[in-house]
């Protein structure tokens, strides 16, 4: 306990950052994902083309290899200089967009096509089939998966704390720093991300229960 | 072809869609080429830059690399996988006294980041007088403890997958549950589960790569050191691509051994048939690890 309440300012600013990285990464994941997720099912094989491109490829790299890039090789491309913390949050986005593309993708394929040519016959315009129809009932498959794509958004912001963001991971430097027994710090800080994701989960299962329909 | 999202297309549209294709692919070129260019400019495909690698010394050192990734991932994939069946036999027992504490295992190591249990080995331990405890151990006992609960979950959520029937025949045929469990279930559950084990064990090689963030002398630790040779004129982005490839070759690999198996599984006569069979894994992947306790696919 003592380990948590002499750092606590380490702890305070580790897990702020790690949230920020959580937040701002989830959000331009979940931008990013629904485009490339509406690229991989669309009509135009183009598109589905480099839909799926992208996905298989990000998903097969290793989250460590492309912070990595943007951490070492990007600065050399002379390109406008950004801060870590900055290029952690594209690195994040671009790797979580994938998953949030797939979930996407298999959310409207678990929408059975009877669905959608009923909502035709009876006459209903595109908008309307996908307003009233299709999107309604994909939602509900979407959600409890999407859910699980930001726990591991949020377990995945350890990795920024590698390359030179103070998040969360990163506090155990700054704990040997001090001389503080690591091993109770990063227990400390094991507990408190458990604490998250059952904070999370908690949230996917209300939702879940809300949402859930009867088919 | 005609889809939940969109009709077969008639003459209009056939010509409205081709003109948003080729769109798309300028708009993708435009992207690509702009990189390219970046890489060029900046001059990383310059003769100076790849000396480096045309030497025979630097590709042993690569091999060595990635026989360093091979080792750690398959130690792990194999004790997790063992770890795996021994915490779901844990969970599924009968007994509060052995299933509660099992549960609280496999539910704290799912939800502690990789990384921090590598840091937890790496640099916990050794103060504590466990010296043995090398990067590679660390990268190795990190990997198993998490995939091996994730690994617990797949099994346990393709036991609960199959018909109540088959455990209920089992038991009336007078087989005791280890009966049960070893001859009935287990080998139906693994079955089912095979392509998400195997996406699985693709997210476990990702995971190695975590390594060089504890010095493990793998290969993005490789690509850090050559990057630097300053003498080469520090090609951190030739070795990116270098070392990059090889690490995503390898996981595409193993990701087309899965998509083989599941497409194998599922036309098989044996597996129950399925409307939605392809995205299943994903779905199923996610649900087993982190939270999602139905563990079922998508309804």
């Amino acid at each position: 306990m003592n380990v948590l309440l002499d750092n606590l300012d380490l702890f305070v600013t580790g897990f702020r950052n790690t949230l920020l990285l959580f937040v701002v990464s989830g959000f331009f994941a979940l931008i990013l994902g629904t485009i490339v997720g509406a690229m991989r099912v669309s009509p135009v094989p183009a598109m589905r083309l480099f839909g799926t491109i992208y996905v298989n490829t990000v998903r097969n790299t290793p989250l460590t290899l492309i912070l990595f890039f943007f951490a070492f090789g990007y600065p050399k491309l002379g390109l406008p200089s950004v801060s870590y913390t900055t290029l952690a949050i594209i690195g994040l986005s671009l790797y979580t967009a994938t998953y949030v593309a797939e979930v996407l993708r298999s959310g409207v394929n678990t929408v059975p096509i009877g669905q959608a040519e009923a909502a035709r016959a009876i006459g209903l315009p595109f908008t309307q089939t996908m307003t009233l129809v299709i999107l309604p009932q994909a939602f509900r498959a979407v959600l409890p998966p999407l859910f699980s794509v930001l726990i591991a958004l949020l377990k995945n912001t350890t990795v920024a704390a590698g390359f030179s963001v103070a998040e969360a991971g990163a506090i155990r430097a700054n704990l040997s720093e001090r001389g503080e027994p690591l091993l109770i710090g990063l227990l400390w800080v094991a507990l408190i991300f458990v604490a998250l994701v059952s904070l999370l989960s908690l949230a996917q299962r209300a939702f879940e229960k809300k949402w859930r329909i009867a088919r | 072809m005609s889809s939940v999202l969109f009709d077969t297309p008639g003459p209009k549209a056939i010509i409205r869609y081709r003109w948003i294709g080729a769109a798309t692919v300028i708009v993708v070129a435009g992207i690509l080429a702009f990189i390219v260019f970046r890489f060029i400019e900046t001059g990383q495909f310059t003769e100076a830059k790849w000396k480096l690698y045309t030497f025979p010394r630097v590709w042993e050192q690569i091999l060595q690399a990635t026989g360093a990734t091979l080792s750690a991932f398959a130690v792990a994939a194999v004790c997790s996988i063992v770890l795996g069946l021994i915490l779901a036999i844990g969970r599924l027992s009968d007994h509060k006294v052995i299933s509660v504490p099992f549960t609280i295992f496999i539910e704290f190591f799912r939800a502690v980041p990789v990384l921090i249990l590598m840091m937890l080995m790496y640099y916990g331990l050794p103060p504590l007088g466990l010296t043995f405890v090398t990067p590679f151990v660390s990268v190795v006992v990190a990997l198993t403890l998490y995939n091996g609960a994730v690994f617990s979950e797949i099994f346990r959520a393709g036991i609960e997958s199959l018909p109540k029937g088959q455990g209920e025949a089992a038991y009336a045929i007078g087989l005791r549950k280890s009966g049960v469990m070893r001859l009935i279930l287990f080998p139906q559950a693994i079955r089912a589960m095979l392509p998400v084990i195997i996406a699985q064990l693709v997210v476990a090689l990702k995971d190695t790569a975590l390594g060089f963030l504890i010095t493990y002398q793998e290969l993005l630790y490789l690509a850090k050191q050559f990057g630097s040779q300053a003498m080469y004129g520090s090609p951190i982005i030739p070795s990116i691509i270098v070392m990059g490839s090889i690490y995503i070759v390898l996981c595409l690999i193993l990701s087309g051994v899965a998509k083989i198996v599941e497409v194998r599984t599922r036309r098989s006569p044996r597996s129950p048939k399925e409307e939605v069979a392809p995205e299943v894994t994903t779905t199923q992947l996610l649900g087993v690890q982190y939270g999602d306790h139905s563990g079922n696919q998508a309804p």
